[in-house]
């Protein structure tokens, strides 16, 4: 219980500090460096969460696993809706995202709402990476608190 | 114990590697390599036994006239490889297992430290001291 909050209060003080401390021009790059923080943490956490358990069957599965066991140990709750084209976009809905909920619904506060997806987008891309998947990882807001994050898998 | 110790990067470049003292340490290196076609054998052998896939341990990749060589990938790719002395005959399944389970702790460990970098040779000491007390010899 106490951990959550912790990691919730750090996380907003994080993208409150960000975007405090950035110089007038470089004001777009803060969403960056939060995504790149979150990269890194998604690529260890993924190495501690996949210890014991068996390989992959392919990608699907990959996702399957993002979706439940990794949300689950990450943020206490599982991805609402999964959804695929089957070429490679995957669209991960959560109705009621952990960052999200303590802002009040409403229209009030979609602006900002980006902000705080940054680092969970760049969690899912480090987990993602290290788990040998390149892709890009957009989140959207249509309604407090929930939101969609767009996977794209890059193959080449 | 074992003769030699390797950890590869997904890329299949050597992230940390380490032998007892020989004269020809060179040979380790040679049979570490070697048995990484193997290892990509195992991870994708289509058609095979859905079970098998399944597993993290992969068992005796390949025996040598001296040594036995083991393997182990993890989810990310990573792999660990073990060689150990044929004429240790005491060396049983599960203690290769054992072995490579404190090898997988020490490695999640190492990249949680936020000071390594994902990708650069490992160079942390209580991973290295782990790794010599697999090597010692009795």
């Amino acid at each position: 219980m106490a951990d959550e909050a912790v990691f919730e209060f750090l996380h907003m003080e994080m993208v409150a500090h960000i975007h405090r401390e950035a110089l007038k021009d470089e004001k777009d790059q803060c969403i960056s460096k939060l995504e790149a923080l979150g990269f890194r943490v998604g690529q260890s956490l993924i190495e501690r969460f996949t210890r014991e358990c068996s390989r992959f069957k392919d990608e699907l599965d990959t996702m399957k696993f993002l979706c439940k066991e990794f949300w689950g140990l990450v943020y206490k709750k599982q991805i609402d809706n999964l959804r695929t084209n089957h070429q490679g976009v995957y669209v991960l809905q959560d109705n009621k995202f952990k960052f999200l909920v303590q802002m009040s619904t409403g229209k009030q506060y979609m602006e900002s709402a980006p902000k705080y997806l940054a680092f969970p987008c760049g969690m899912i891309r480090g987990a993602l990476s290290n788990l040998g998947v390149n892709c890009i990882v957009t989140a959207e807001v249509s309604a407090m608190p929930a939101c969609k994050f767009q996977i794209q898998i890059q193959r080449n | 114990m074992a003769a030699c110790v390797a950890v590869i990067a997904k890329e299949n470049y050597p992230l940390f590697i380490k032998t007892i003292p020989t004269e020809n340490e060179l040979k380790f290196y040679y049979t570490v390599h070697t048995s990484l076609d193997v290892v990509e054998e195992k991870i994708s052998s289509l058609g095979k036994n859905a079970n098998d896939l399944r597993e993290l341990y992969l068992g005796l990749l390949y025996p040598t006239e001296d040594y036995k060589v083991y393997g182990y990938v993890t989810n990310t790719r990573v792999k660990f490889v073990v060689v150990v002395d044929s004429s240790n005959a005491s060396l049983r399944d599960n203690e290769i297992r054992t072995m490579f389970k404190k090898l997988h702790n020490a490695y999640v460990d190492m990249l949680c430290n936020p000071f390594y970098k994902p990708g650069d040779n490992i160079t942390s000491k209580s991973f290295d001291n782990i790794v010599v007390g697999m090597l010692q010899q009795d």
